[in-house]
């Protein structure tokens, strides 16, 4: 077990360095060159001697990345040039990224409420209209540019019927003290419960639309897993034994089809943050996602080598942890 | 046995019991489409026969057969059909602050765009860009990620640790990040670079599926005959193990094409996409629709149910022929 974990992390610990080299060489080929990429329109002859010889371009290539290595572990990824003129690029991620976070938990959430059970249904009925339509609706929600449904949601729940606002994280102006900056959790600490609700109100649109990339394979992977589970010989046996069926369904059926689904929520963490670029942006709503899109938008390359470099390590710790957590239930992957 | 309905998807989350890392399913899933060309000597029949033969009954690959054929057709005499041309800004007398999107009229059933287009033409012209740009993204992954599985899995040893590991990593990050951080890489945007940026996140797969595919030949009986018989390696790459990753390949390249439709609207979205639209394109027109989608809805929806319908038709024929070449679910 121990050896599994420590060749794991090494493993990850790889991964970090290749992506370290990938982020140093797509700063070096930012358009105009480092600098002027860099320091955006604020640009002086000054600043950019400054930079230059902070940033150390006359000296060997290894020095260079040697250097980038010391600044991005010191947290100091300059400043912003786009919205957030003057901010460092760092602050930029810790201010919005609660944001973020509080949507992936109820996108993961929601998502995994409605799979597991529709998939174990689909599977149980196989063959059946249910499970036709669910395998199809899966299909299409595949298919369909995550932003898009964004905006339709957003058109028809927001705009022509008005049940849910269509932008932003709360209402401006409302009593809300903010302590961990997921709106929803700090309107329940402090028992503003009015300032909850309409956080929360405001998450509903986007984590619909950020669910449906991960509802679709976690359905996928649940029917498929429990098809599998329920031809095991265990099964049969539990139900020759004439145990309870709802025992089977829980302990013997569902324990074992749960196995694959948790290593795919771990590797759905990436498409979700890439979802939450397109989600966040067609809601205004202020996560690292929006933020993201914005410095695509505006070329804001010091926000984006920070966003883009905090994003890549939180897919690759939360895989790390997810392959670990997996190793413990599951015995047979440690032998591998 | 197995089960005829399953996906990549599903297969590989099955088979992550047995493997692990970084990115265990995304590999498993590639791996298993990997092997699925290798393993067909034996029977009677050859692989294409038999797969045909399963596919020719197969509502859901007939569906998309259908779907892509039309769309195919259209993309190659859209010039031919379009009513109007697609650039004349016919309708801008009809553009006003007020009015930004012309209404629904006789002879342009679908209204204009905000610079006084006929819509009905671009969609239509619009065919042919759409499948451009997915046929040279995925053309370019597939280029990218042949020369690389080529190497790694024709030469083999430190070549191919040093090639995978590479891969691998590749495979770790989200891909749709990737593409927007390659794209945001050019100054100036334009159809090349969201072409670019896309085949580049394809590269790892295609390298990874060709790799696959040359080891599990590796020690059958057509490369063993070859090489008895003193042909050399290059040869044996190209003409003897090449060719017979084909199958899955094509299964690949179809469902990338539905994924490369799907990314060149994000990219677009996110004005990372190409700035002129001259020649219109599916995401670009759905990518610039964006600021109407509250006032006039339906200049993206068209746009968007075209890409979701031509994304189906792809992944609906992409899944089922890698069912029917899947010697796992053939019996």
């Amino acid at each position: 077990m121990l050896k599994f974990i420590i060749r794991r992390v090494l493993q990850a610990v790889l991964a970090l360095f290749v992506l370290s080299v990938l982020l140093f060489a797509w700063l070096r080929s930012l358009p105009g060159g480092v600098v002027s990429a860099l320091l955006g329109e604020r640009g002086t002859p000054e600043t950019a001697a400054q930079l230059r010889a902070q940033l150390g371009l006359d000296d060997p290539i290894f020095v260079q990345y040697w250097r980038f290595l010391q600044r991005a572990i010191q947290g100091d990824f300059g400043v912003s040039n786009g919205v957030y003129r003057g901010e460092p690029a760092l602050d930029v991620f810790i201010q919005r990224f609660p944001a973020t976070l509080e949507l992936s938990i109820f996108a993961i959430a929601l998502a995994l409420l409605l799979a597991i059970p529709l998939g174990y249904i689909a599977a149980r009925r196989r063959g059946g209209p249910l499970d036709t339509g669910s395998v199809i609706f899966s299909l299409v929600g595949v298919a369909v540019p995550v932003f898009f449904l964004a905006y339709v949601l957003k058109y028809i729940f927001a705009v022509k019927l008005g049940w849910l606002p269509p932008s932003g994280r709360q209402t401006v102006g409302i009593n809300a003290t903010h302590i961990t900056n997921m709106y929803v959790l700090d309107g329940l600490i402090t028992r503003e419960w009015d300032a909850a609700w309409d956080a929360f109100k405001h998450l509903i649109l986007p984590t619909i639309a950020l669910a449906s990339i991960p509802f679709a394979i976690i359905f996928r992977i649940t029917r498929a897993a429990v098809i599998d589970v329920m031809d095991e010989d265990y099964v049969r046996t539990a139900r020759a034994k004439g145990l309870h069926s709802r025992t089977i369904r829980v302990r013997h059926v569902m324990r074992n089809a749960l196995i694959p689904v948790v290593t795919i929520v771990g590797l759905q963490i990436g498409a979700l943050l890439a979802g939450a670029v397109l989600t966040e942006k067609v809601f205004v709503f202020q996560g690292i996602g929006q933020a993201l899109a914005i410095g695509f938008e505006l070329r804001d390359y010091p926000v984006l080598q920070v966003l883009i470099m905090m994003a890549a390590l939180i897919y690759i710790i939360v895989n790390l942890l997810v392959d670990i957590a997996y190793a413990v239930i599951d015995p047979r992957v440690r032998t591998t | 046995m197995s089960e005829p309905n399953l996906t990549d998807t599903e297969r590989a989350g099955q088979r992550t019991s047995t493997r692990h890392g970084l990115g265990a399913r995304k590999k498993a899933r590639i791996d298993s489409l990997a092997e699925a060309g290798a393993l067909s000597e034996e029977e009677g029949v050859s692989l294409w026969r038999s797969a045909w033969r399963r596919l020719r009954r197969d509502p859901v690959f007939l569906v998309g057969l259908g779907i892509t054929t039309v769309f195919v057709i259209i993309a190659i005499i859209a010039p031919w059909i379009t009513p109007h041309d697609p650039s004349a800004r016919l309708l801008i007398d009809q553009v006003t602050p007020a009015t930004p999107i012309p209404e629904p009229q006789p002879g342009f059933p679908l209204g204009g765009d905000n610079a006084g287009r006929d819509l009905l033409s671009r969609l239509i012209a619009g065919s042919r860009q759409t499948l451009i740009v997915g046929v040279l993204a995925t053309l370019g992954g597939l280029l990218g990620g042949m020369i690389l599985g080529t190497i790694a899995g024709g030469i083999g040893g430190a070549a191919d640790t040093a090639v995978m590991r590479v891969v691998d990593v590749m495979l770790s990050i989200p891909s749709l990040l990737m593409a927007f951080s390659i794209a945001a890489l050019f100054a100036s945007p334009s159809q090349w670079t969201v072409i670019l940026a896309i085949a580049i996140i394809q590269v790892p797969i295609f390298a990874r599926l060709l790799r696959g595919s040359m080891m599990a030949q590796r020690h059958s009986d057509h490369v063993l005959a070859a090489r008895a018989l003193g042909v050399r390696r290059p040869a044996i790459v190209f003409r003897h193990m090449l060719p017979n990753s084909i199958g899955p390949v094509i299964v690949q390249g179809t469902l990338v094409l539905a994924v490369s439709i799907i990314d060149a609207a994000a990219l677009s979205f996110l004005g990372l996409g190409n700035p002129n639209d001259a020649i219109p394109e599916w995401g670009q027109m759905l990518g610039k629709a964006q600021v109407f989608f509250n006032t006039y809805p339906h200049i993206a929806v068209y746009p968007a149910l075209c890409i979701i319908v031509v994304a189906l038709g792809f992944t609906l024929m992409g899944e089922s022929l890698r069912e029917a070449l899947d010697p796992k679910s053939r019996r």
